[in-house]
């Protein structure tokens, strides 16, 4: 990518406040929504499958389960409609994206947890 | 109808105030050179010619190392006319992004990107022949009937065929600044503009 291009999307940049996350992490996104000029807060919680481009255009999608169906939701990193973003559980993974996890369902479709302890010590 | 040229560098998108998010065009543009000033009594007619992007002197011919230096400017590669400018300026005098402000409404012309030979769909938008179905089968994409029969016996000139598609020069109106980075002397452009990364546009006012 050009340099130029490069300052520019810095620049367009907001600072972010969410705590790190990657691919195979179990999140929390809480999203607001505004409903006439009501606001309010949900959530949607699942397996982050890939996190994709960087500054200004970065994405994530989460992926759950919902009554037995997948869901995937997609949200811009730099959406000022994320309220914040909770890591539930860090996963262990061996790729940085998980699509494969779109043909499993059940045990199979399990991540591995990391042991916190490790990071603590 | 003021004007500036710029390079156009690649898209991109960000939330504004509103929460929208806004795809836009990045175009470095600017800081151009008045290399010469026509006007009516000399030339005929007036015109502003500027010039942009730096270019090395070996590559540069004498005709025009001289026509440059008579703008007291290193040369450059690429220069255009721009007839009836608002602002007056003289020789030599530098345009810059400043010429803008957002929320401006511009007009950008560029050079599209070529095609290559393409058929009546892409190159007309025609909406091809028959359908997939009832035995129909390699008429998807084709123009149909090209005209009458025997009278006129020959098809009318003008009749829209495939072709070479692309390469033209295109204007694209009333487009949106969002953003100027002064300092980089970059214009931020809402939507998409002709022409490939790194080709030459022309931002007019």
């Amino acid at each position: 990518m050009s340099l130029l291009l490069d300052y520019v999307k810095k620049q367009l940049t907001p600072e972010v406040k969410h705590p790190k996350f990657k691919a195979g992490d179990t999140v929390t996104v809480h999203y607001k929504i505004k409903e006439g000029d009501k606001e309010r807060i949900q959530q949607f919680s699942g397996v982050v499958i890939q996190r994709k481009n960087e500054k200004a255009t970065a994405s994530f999608t989460v992926r759950k389960i919902s009554n037995g169906v997948g869901v995937e939701r997609i949200f811009p990193v730099a959406s000022p409609f994320i309220d914040k973003i909770e890591t539930n559980k860090v996963g262990v993974v061996r790729r940085a994206k998980l699509f494969y996890l779109r043909a499993r369902t059940g045990k199979s479709a399990r991540i591995r947890e990391k042991i916190q302890n490790n990071e603590e010590a | 109808m003021s004007g500036i040229i710029g390079k156009k560098i690649g898209m991109t998108s960000f939330f504004d105030a509103n929460g929208k998010y806004v795809p836009c065009t990045v175009i470095e543009a600017g800081p151009c050179v008045v290399t010469q000033v026509k006007t009516n009594e000399k030339d005929g007619y007036s015109a502003l010619q500027l010039s942009f992007d730096e270019k090395k002197e070996k590559n540069t011919s004498s005709a025009m190392k001289g026509h440059f230096a008579l703008a007291k400017t290193t040369p450059k590669r690429k220069v255009v006319e721009f007839r009836s400018f608002e602002e007056a300026k003289n020789l030599g005098d530098v345009i810059t992004v400043d010429l803008f402000v957002e929320g401006d409404f511009v007009d950008v012309v560029g050079t599209s990107k070529g095609k290559g030979f393409q058929g009546v769909v892409k190159r007309h938008g025609f909406s091809g022949v028959g359908g997939s179905s009832h035995g129909q089968h390699d008429r998807q994409r084709a123009p149909g009937s090209l005209g009458a029969s025997s009278d006129p016996s020959r098809v009318l000139p003008g009749k829209r065929m495939g072709g070479r598609t692309g390469g033209n020069r295109k204007k694209v109106q009333n487009l949106e600044v969002v953003k100027i980075m002064a300092d980089k002397n970059v214009i931020l452009i809402k939507g998409s503009v002709p022409g490939a990364k790194g080709s030459y546009v022309l931002i007019e006012k």
